[in-house]
């Protein structure tokens, strides 16, 4: 009898208590309490949706010339939307027409497609290579840090497009070789903070530790070091994708990335640019949508810097 | 000082040279060569053997190489093999010109970001700091080049007949030229010799130029030039220090000093500026310092799309007429303006806080 209500008042005291909150769980709380976090978001979730659902959204291949399949078509014509008085007798385009008599705004929809891969593939190159770097000369120390970082050092002494530029020319132009560019030069910004991170980890106590119970250097590395370091890595890759989906585009406006006639913003950008005067919603929209991208990325991550790094909290 | 600024002067040479080979290799790593390039159908076995012979290119890489570096010491950066005029000398015409639009930019950049960035600090929240922070995130997100676009149909045909309307390409209209300040002084000198470059150096840059001369209709003219390229390269970096400023003005603002300094009674406007901002602009410096890389980058897409003969644009077109000599030697002066510029800022540092001793 008495040890059941004892029994019962223990249950009392301890009901009341959450069980403690695990530090993914409060850095998601923090995230999506943010406005600019929530706006990245929403940007991203609609270029995602956009992407997957791009042949249904757009009402015509990217790559189809309409010219003499669809009457009255103009080239370069504005946008035409019956539902805002442009005449019925008109075809209808959105976005208007390119100088190839093309649906601008199906290229667009098409591109979001581009510029996701751009970003992803782009970033995930150069985290891949930046991070090996990066935990290298960190974990390692002595004369091999200090030969990689002054290699990375040079590469940071180019203006940062015209190192990429270079690396085109030699690679050839193309998308991929653009991308590849790009990657190329990112590396020193992601070994730079894995190399920070690992330095500070290595004395820390939880490694001292994992050495003492007889841990490998490799297994101290990737089971206790590198997983300490990711939350400013994927906050650093984050904002690499909008510079990546940037800098890519900057190349093919260039000419040496994407080669026409494939969808992608900035080569969209480069064939009409000489038409910016007469006909500049054939630049606008493009643009627009490179800009949009990149904002949602960079939003999104501010988000994740407040919410994973809560010493950078004002 | 001395002794830091030494130091780091010493410290840039393995940097510079690194920056040199990986030039060197490099450009000869893109595929076709400069006699190709330069002549086009013309270029037969025979006629490209002279060619390389004549330019050097026939004598192994590493050979090319040490000739390279010994000449560079000298100060000789060779000759470009589709100008047939020495690089000192295509530098000292366009350097001036990306270094002119750049500090322009920049000036723009911090004109506009540090007041904003103050001012969104102190009316934390209020719809200034709203507003200032989405200036910010849509300006970092901007592609330049579309922005310069942008800018060039707003300003030159929106605008146009307008006082606003702005000309969208090149750096002086038609028929005005600027007179460099030695033919204006009367100075004899031999534009061939290192001196006579660096002179045409300064003259180039035409805001300088015609500032010391007094020829306000040439300053007039080539300010309306430089207002939308500045703008299109400005906006990332402006955008950058808006809210750096701000982020470290509302660090600072917290500070017991800051209170201290109210509490005697001081006017506001005294605590913002000699107490907060003075503390605030440390980091901001900084970051004004980074965005050099983003200038020059930025540069060649400006230079494209304003008409503007500067480096990016040389480099641009150097890199597909594979002109060795000319992407060596800019890569070299840029690396060298980067090293140069970064040093400057470090040394502001003491000036801006007196803590700090070299």
């Amino acid at each position: 009898m008495s040890s059941t209500s004892t029994t019962t008042t223990a249950v009392t005291l301890v009901t009341p208590m959450r069980p403690a909150e695990g530090p993914w769980r409060r850095a998601w709380r923090q995230f999506i309490h943010q406005r600019s976090a929530i706006i990245g978001m929403a940007i991203i979730g609609v270029l995602v949706f956009t992407a997957i659902f791009a042949p249904w959204i757009a009402p015509f291949d990217p790559t189809e010339v309409l010219l003499g399949k669809e009457e009255g078509i103009q080239k370069r014509s504005g946008p035409c939307l019956h539902l805002f008085g442009c005449p019925p007798d008109r075809p209808q385009h959105i976005m208007g027409v390119d100088g190839n008599f093309r649906d601008l705004f199906s290229r667009v929809i098409y591109g979001a497609r581009l510029s996701l891969f751009i970003g992803f593939v782009t970033v995930s190159i150069s985290v891949a290579i930046g991070v090996l770097l990066g935990a290298v000369a960190g974990f390692v120390g002595g004369w091999v840090d200090n030969v990689i970082m002054r290699v990375l050092d040079v590469v940071l002494a180019f203006p940062f497009l015209l190192l990429a530029i270079a690396i085109v020319s030699v690679l050839g132009p193309g998308l991929l070789n653009a991308m590849l560019g790009i990657a190329i030069v990112s590396i020193p910004a992601y070994a730079r903070v894995i190399r920070a991170s690992v330095l500070s980890a290595r004395e820390e106590e939880y490694v001292l530790a994992a050495r003492t119970i007889g841990l490998g250097p490799l297994a101290i590395l990737f089971g206790h070091i590198l997983p300490n370091a990711i939350s400013p890595l994927i906050v650093q890759a984050t904002l690499g994708i909008g510079t990546a989906i940037i800098e890519v585009a900057a190349l093919s406006f260039l000419g040496l990335g994407a080669q026409p006639p494939t969808p992608e913003w900035g080569s969209m950008l480069s064939a009409e640019r000489n038409q910016v005067f007469t006909a500049p919603h054939l630049v606008f929209f493009p643009g627009l949508a490179i800009m949009l991208t990149v904002l949602g990325f960079n939003l999104l991550g501010d988000g994740l810097r407040d919410a994973l790094d809560p010493r950078l909290k004002v | 000082m001395l002794r830091y600024t030494l130091r780091r002067l010493i410290v840039a040479v393995p940097v510079l040279f690194g920056v040199l080979l990986v030039t060197f290799v490099l450009v000869r790593l893109i595929p076709g060569d400069p006699c190709t390039a330069q002549l086009g159908e013309k270029a037969t076995e025979a006629i490209c053997a002279r060619f390389n012979a004549e330019k050097g290119l026939d004598k192994p890489i590493p050979v090319q190489f040490g000739i390279y570096i010994r000449d560079v010491l000298q100060g000789d950066l060779g000759t470009s093999i589709r100008f047939n005029r020495p690089v000192t000398q295509l530098i000292a015409e366009r350097l001036p010109v990306t270094l002119e639009l750049g500090f322009f930019a920049l000036l723009l950049a911090c004109i506009v970001g540090v007041p904003l960035g103050i001012i969104a600090a102190l009316r934390r929240n209020s719809a200034i700091d709203v507003a200032t922070m989405v200036i910010s995130n849509v300006g970092v997100s901007m592609p330049v080049f579309w922005l310069g676009l942008m800018l060039a149909y707003m300003f030159a045909l929106l605008l146009k007949d307008t006082p606003f309307q702005l000309p969208p390409s090149g750096r002086l209209t038609a028929g005005v030229t600027s007179v460099p300040f030695y033919v204006v002084w009367g100075w004899e000198v031999d534009l061939k010799s290192g001196f006579g470059q660096v002179l045409q150096f300064f003259a180039n840059m035409y805001l300088f130029n015609s500032l010391i001369t007094f020829q306000w209709e040439v300053f007039r003219d080539a300010l309306r030039h430089l207002i939308l390229p500045a703008m299109a390269l400005g906006t990332i970096p402006m955008a950058i220090i808006a809210r750096m400023t701000r982020s470290s003005m509302l660090e600072v603002l917290g500070r017991d000093y800051v209170r201290t300094a109210r509490a005697k009674g001081l006017a506001d406007v005294v605590v913002t500026i000699r107490h907060a901002l003075r503390n605030a602009l440390l980091p901001v410096v900084t970051i004004i310092g980074l965005q050099l890389g983003t200038i020059f980058s930025g540069a060649v897409l400006t230079e494209t799309i304003f008409n503007l003969a500067g480096v990016g644009r040389i480099l641009y077109d150097a890199i597909s007429t594979r002109d060795y000599p000319i992407i060596q030697g800019f890569t070299l002066a840029i690396a060298f303006s980067y090293v140069m510029i970064n040093l400057l800022v470090d040394l502001s540092y003491g000036f801006l806080d007196p803590r700090i001793r070299y």
